[in-house]
């Protein structure tokens, strides 16, 4: 008995030694770089490892007046340390964050005290640039000096921390990310209701066709599936664009005037159009699956039973599919809230996703505290629609194929 | 039964899918009030078809169903009243066992109350009461067929079809169903039309059977009727076991013939009028086979070999060859084996009207 329960546990031991490479997998390209990126959106040592003596002292600074001489010396001879070592312009561009204009003058700064000797670097720092007589400087250094920090989630909903440290909005100008976020999840319930419209007939269409005619309309599905995104993706500039097949052929049947060409790309219009495509599969394949399950005897069965078609399908077919429309509207949504390729090309200014800025923060801005501020604000939100799922419908009910 | 007015008719029905195959062929059948008819047939034999016609799911390509008098062939599924239970239930899985009752009634526009009462009702009448709030998912498949025969009655239709009904049960619960099945149905009164190639159910069940094959019926009787008197070969061997002897009519008087079977005589008795010189098939029973009889006791005598003897509990059964046919004879289990070993020397005997002279089968080309 002991043997046989040593060999077993010994044989399960082997069966999941032959998972490792794919935990380790897992584990270096997706939880690693996931855990990276969160942290840096709530963690920024920079300045406070570049000038731990000036924070130390910022630190322990009422905020009210100027700091003492002492901050002034340690301060200067710090940014002076961190030009030697190179790290002065990431110091720079972290203070620029919390207060736009002190990245000029920090370099300024520390280029001119590098060519000064002073027994007074109060003066010699105010002579360097005006703003190191503002309270309002010390005290952007001393918010950057702080390593763990809310500000990148602050300011991806659009707030920010006032001098006194409350949290206020943005000026409205500079107030873009929850109208942006709010587009995203309107677009996505948009893009996920055209889905369900439009998949829906199809799935129906080929669960309920004989099976060699059902597995050409599936392959009719699966097609466009396998061909690559950038060429469906363009292939609707085509269409829509405004010098397009479809404004051409409307401005030749005299329906349109040349001059009244419809913009149906390059705006939220075309994002819309080219995802529920795009995406259109992921809501037919779960539906089908789930269709095919339900027994054509049903139908028949309440019509023998005196129910129209319009009751037979309400009560007896529509109920079934809930667990497919379920599993597809969850996969459509989530893929379309961080969608970004398709906006990218085809959304133009007013088509642009959440997951667009992401992209411009990561690539342009460099900004990537905040850029993974808001892809943790995008994980928070799919985590909570699965959530409200699981609390709703039940996880376990969805059916994925 | 035969006081009964007719119910349902079908009057020279026939269905094809393709225009050419027929798969059911110039179909006559008169169903009565009150009485359990079951379609009985091997698979693609045209039953389930003639089952999906009455209760609208199929045209018919030719002729007409009339059900009470009235012809059906516009009237949609819906509207033609017809209870159905279907091979696999088809109960609907979302719904508890008192919504699946009450569908058909909402369907119908009655009120919550008379709802409630009629679903209690059906309930009783299949020993399901409390299993109201169950889901299909939850009960037996013996349950899961109670239910779906009380859905199928509970709005009370006058005719009630079902296709294959106890497929899915094993065989202990498929007796205890039939026997429910015709508790319920006597109880009732309602009109059956049942579909089973089984045909130890049909005869259990029945009170007429209609023997299907290539898409015609080859005989309709009462059971015993069936296997008493079968008409044609495939009734003959379809019902219980037979012995087939093909041979050429010789001579003919009244409902006498002889007939020479491999240049031996035998005597049977005339089912249908035949010539002499055609062809016929002979069926014995092998129950009504005697050993080893005193000589001249049967007009029917041959001394054969036996070549083989199985023990089968309450018969024995033995392998022999009649006029250079195989030839089965049952002996039930009264005297032991009677002496007779295999390879043995015996005389057999059977009565003229034991030996039934058949009608011609009715086959796909006729």
């Amino acid at each position: 008995m002991a043997g046989t329960v040593i060999a077993s546990r010994r044989a399960r031991l082997r069966a999941a030694a032959l998972t490792l490479p794919l935990i380790a997998f897992v584990g270096v390209t997706f939880i690693a770089p996931l855990l990276s990126m969160l942290t840096r959106s709530v963690y920024d040592p920079v300045v406070a490892d570049a000038l731990p003596k000036t924070i130390a002292l910022l630190r322990v600074w009422d905020g009210g007046q100027l700091p003492p001489d002492e901050t002034f010396e340690t301060a200067a001879a710090e940014l002076l340390a961190a030009r030697e070592e190179r790290t002065l312009g990431q110091v720079a561009t972290r203070v620029n964050r919390i207060e736009p204009g002190l990245r000029s003058v920090i370099t300024r700064t520390a280029r001119k005290l590098a060519r000064v000797e002073t027994d007074s670097w109060r003066e010699a720092m105010i002579e360097a640039a005006d703003a190191w007589a503002e309270p309002s400087t010390w005290r952007a250094f001393r918010r950057a000096g702080q390593s763990i920090t809310d500000q990148h989630y602050l300011h991806a909903v659009d707030l920010d921390r006032d001098g006194s440290g409350g949290v206020v909005a943005q000026p409205e100008s500079q107030r873009i990310y929850v109208s942006l976020l709010g587009r995203t999840l309107m677009l996505s319930v948009a893009i996920t209701a055209l889905c369900v419209l439009l998949g829906y007939p199809i799935a129906y269409l080929i669960a309920r066709a004989p099976p060699n005619k059902g597995n050409l309309l599936l392959l009719l599905v699966l097609i466009p599936f396998w061909t690559s995104l950038l060429v469906r993706t363009t292939s609707w500039i085509v269409l829509l664009q405004s010098q397009g097949v479809i404004n051409d052929t409307l401005v030749a049947l005299g329906l349109l005037g040349d001059d009244e060409r419809l913009s149906m790309i390059y705006n939220m219009n075309g994002t819309v159009v080219a995802m529920t495509h795009v995406l259109l599969p992921f809501m037919v394949l779960p539906l089908y699956s789930v269709m095919r399950t339900i027994p054509p005897q049903h139908m028949s069965a309440a019509a023998s039973l005196g129910a129209s078609f319009a009751r037979s399908f309400w009560r007896v077919y529509w109920p079934q599919t809930l667990p497919g429309i379920g599993a597809g509207s969850l996969l459509v949504f989530i893929l379309s809230i961080g969608y970004y390729i398709t906006p990218a090309l085809v959304g133009g200014r007013t088509g642009q996703l959440i997951s667009n800025m992401i992209a411009y923060h990561m690539q342009q801005s460099l900004n990537w505290s905040l850029a993974a501020a808001l892809g943790g604000i995008l994980l928070a939100c799919v985590v909570a629609l699965y959530l409200l799922y699981d609390r709703l419908v039940g996880v376990e009910r969805m059916k994925l194929g | 039964m035969a006081a009964q007015p007719a119910y349902v008719e079908f009057d020279a029905v026939s269905k094809s899918y393709d225009g050419v195959s027929q798969v059911v062929r110039d179909l006559h059948l008169t169903v009565r009030e009150g009485e359990f008819l079951t379609l009985l047939g091997p698979s693609g034999s045209g039953k389930t078809t003639c089952l999906m016609m009455l209760a609208g799911f199929e045209t018919p390509s030719g002729g007409a169903i009339r059900i009470g008098g009235r012809a059906v062939d516009d009237v949609p599924p819906r509207k033609r009243d017809i209870g159905m239970v279907f091979q696999n239930y088809a109960l609907f899985p979302h719904m508890t066992v008192g919504r699946n009752l009450a569908f058909p009634l909402q369907a119908r526009g009655m009120e919550k109350s008379a709802v409630a009462e009629r679903v209690q009702r059906a309930l009783q009448l299949v020993r399901l009461q409390g299993f109201e709030d169950r889901r299909p998912g939850q009960l037996s498949g013996g349950q899961q067929q109670r239910v779906a025969i009380a859905r199928a009655l509970v709005f009370e239709p006058d005719l009630v079809l079902m296709d294959e009904p106890l497929g899915a049960l094993d065989r202990r619960l498929r007796e205890e169903m039939q026997f429910e099945i015709r508790r319920i149905q006597r109880s009732l009164g309602v009109t059956v039309v049942y579909v089973t190639h089984d045909q130890t159910e049909a005869m259990a069940m029945s009170d007429r059977v209609a023997v299907f094959n290539h898409g015609r019926i080859q005989q309709v009787a009462p059971p015993e009727v069936l296997y008493e008197e079968p008409e044609r070969p495939f009734v003959a061997t379809f019902i219980g076991d037979n012995n087939l002897l093909h041979g050429r009519v010789h001579s003919v008087a009244e409902d006498i013939c002889e007939v020479a079977v491999d240049g031996q005589i035998v005597k049977a008795f005339l089912v249908a009028p035949l010539d002499v010189g055609q062809e016929v098939s002979l069926a014995i029973r092998p129950e009504r086979v005697s050993l080893a009889p005193d000589a001249g006791l049967y007009s029917n005598e041959f001394e054969v070999r036996i070549e083989d003897t199985t023990f089968l509990g309450d018969h024995l059964r033995m392998q022999t060859v009649v006029c250079g046919s195989e030839f089965v004879i049952k002996i039930p289990n009264i005297i032991g084996h009677g002496g007779v070993l295999p390879g043995d020397t015996v005389r057999i005997g059977w009565t003229t009207t034991d030996c039934r002279a058949l009608a011609p089968d009715l086959g796909p080309a006729d």
